[in-house]
């Protein structure tokens, strides 16, 4: 069994520190408040806290209309398993401007810590690549964070950065959650308008 | 079968229009009859893009997501789509979020399948439980109009609408 040494709250920032050129799209719960850091809630995320299963499908409508743009999901294990399926529909329309980051503690963080499927038999790599998305890399230390950093940066999507965390409290970043008011908020920013 | 040889060309010729008209670029999907040729119209225009889907409620997600970038997406499925859509249908009362759907009706008028009836006959109850508005169609000549009021709906009034072509309109598939 692999050894996972990766602190959740280590990764975005060496990842993308160059958020600002990014467009992002976080699901809910831990990975929202990973993201909110890295942004300081930033008006080119939009996070969610609820429709679970959402955050990919989100993201390629994102990237779809954007495609002179970079767009990142970061999305817990939870939320990948739940619209599985997405993966496929991302992988059909290869977006190249998309960048799937599941941040996977192998629990359900927000309800309690219950275990989830990566936890015990599920490899979200092999159904990524399953699914059609070619490039796909996992990380499992610190030490592959300049490696996750090159692949998010490098080549064309869309990719799938699996990153494997230990378990732990994401960061404690507190962000806006109304979706009225970060809809508006994005758009603003996005469209100047 | 595509092109003319299509039972449903005429009206969903009209219909792309007007959805492209107003400034639809992606069209999600899970297959139906009732979209097919849409679909195909879809995929032969250079400024539109068929989706395919695996599951319904990933067109609300992506509507959602073209939307904060300024773009339009409409969701085509058949009836029995309509109960995989609920939680995700929060981006519409939650998030004020433009969704448009077309729904082609089963499990209603002339219906043989029994499987459909449950499905079929709950749409009106899910989506108005969602805050998701019916424009519905009976007879070709009230298409365009119910379309213009659903287009409207959605893009003009930020609301959540659902255009649902009935069985009366396509027919009722025989078994």
């Amino acid at each position: 069994m692999t050894e996972i040494t990766l602190d959740r709250t280590d990764c975005l920032p060496h990842i993308f520190p160059d958020q600002a050129d990014w467009l992002f799209v976080t699901g809910l719960a831990g990975p929202a408040r990973d993201g909110a850091a890295l942004t300081k809630d930033g008006a080119n995320m939009f996070t969610m806290a609820g429709c679970m299963g959402a955050a990919i499908t989100t993201g390629l409508g994102m990237a779809l209309g954007a495609p002179d743009r970079q767009v990142a999901v970061i999305a817990g294990d939870g939320e990948m398993m739940m619209n599985i399926g997405s993966l496929a529909t991302v992988a059909s329309q290869g977006p190249k401007n998309l960048t799937l980051v599941c941040v996977d503690n192998g629990s359900h963080g927000e309800t309690g810590g219950q275990p989830g499927h990566t936890a015990r038999r599920t490899n979200l790599a092999k159904m990524a690549e399953g699914a059609g998305i070619e490039r796909v890399l996992t990380v499992t230390s610190a030490k592959g964070l300049k490696e996750a950093n090159d692949f998010v940066h490098a080549g064309d999507g869309p990719r799938f950065l699996w990153l494997r965390v230990m378990p732990g409290e994401p960061c404690a970043f507190k962000r806006n959650m109304n979706p009225t008011e970060c809809r508006m908020r994005f758009r603003s920013a996005y469209l100047g308008a | 079968m595509s092109g003319k040889a299509h039972k449903h060309d005429t009206w969903s010729r009209a219909l792309f229009k007007q959805f492209k008209d107003a400034g639809v670029t992606m069209f999600t999907y899970v297959p139906d009859a009732g979209n097919a040729r849409l679909v195909e119209l879809a995929e032969e225009d250079n400024e539109t893009r068929a989706i395919l889907l695996t599951t319904e409620e990933e067109g609300i997600a992506i509507a959602a997501g073209a939307d904060l970038v300024g773009k339009k997406s409409v969701l085509m499925m058949q009836s029995s789509g309509t109960g995989n859509c609920p939680n995700f249908l929060s981006f519409v009362n939650g998030g004020r979020f433009p969704v448009l759907m077309m729904i082609s009706m089963r499990g209603e008028y002339g219906e043989q399948n029994p499987w459909q009836y449950p499905m079929g006959q709950a749409v009106d109850a899910i989506l108005e439980a969602m805050g998701v508005l019916v424009f519905r169609v009976d007879r070709e000549d009230e298409l365009e109009g119910a379309a213009t009021a659903a287009i409207n709906a959605a893009w003009r009034g930020g609301q959540g609408a659902a255009l649902v072509l009935t069985q009366k309109f396509l027919g009722a598939k025989a078994f």
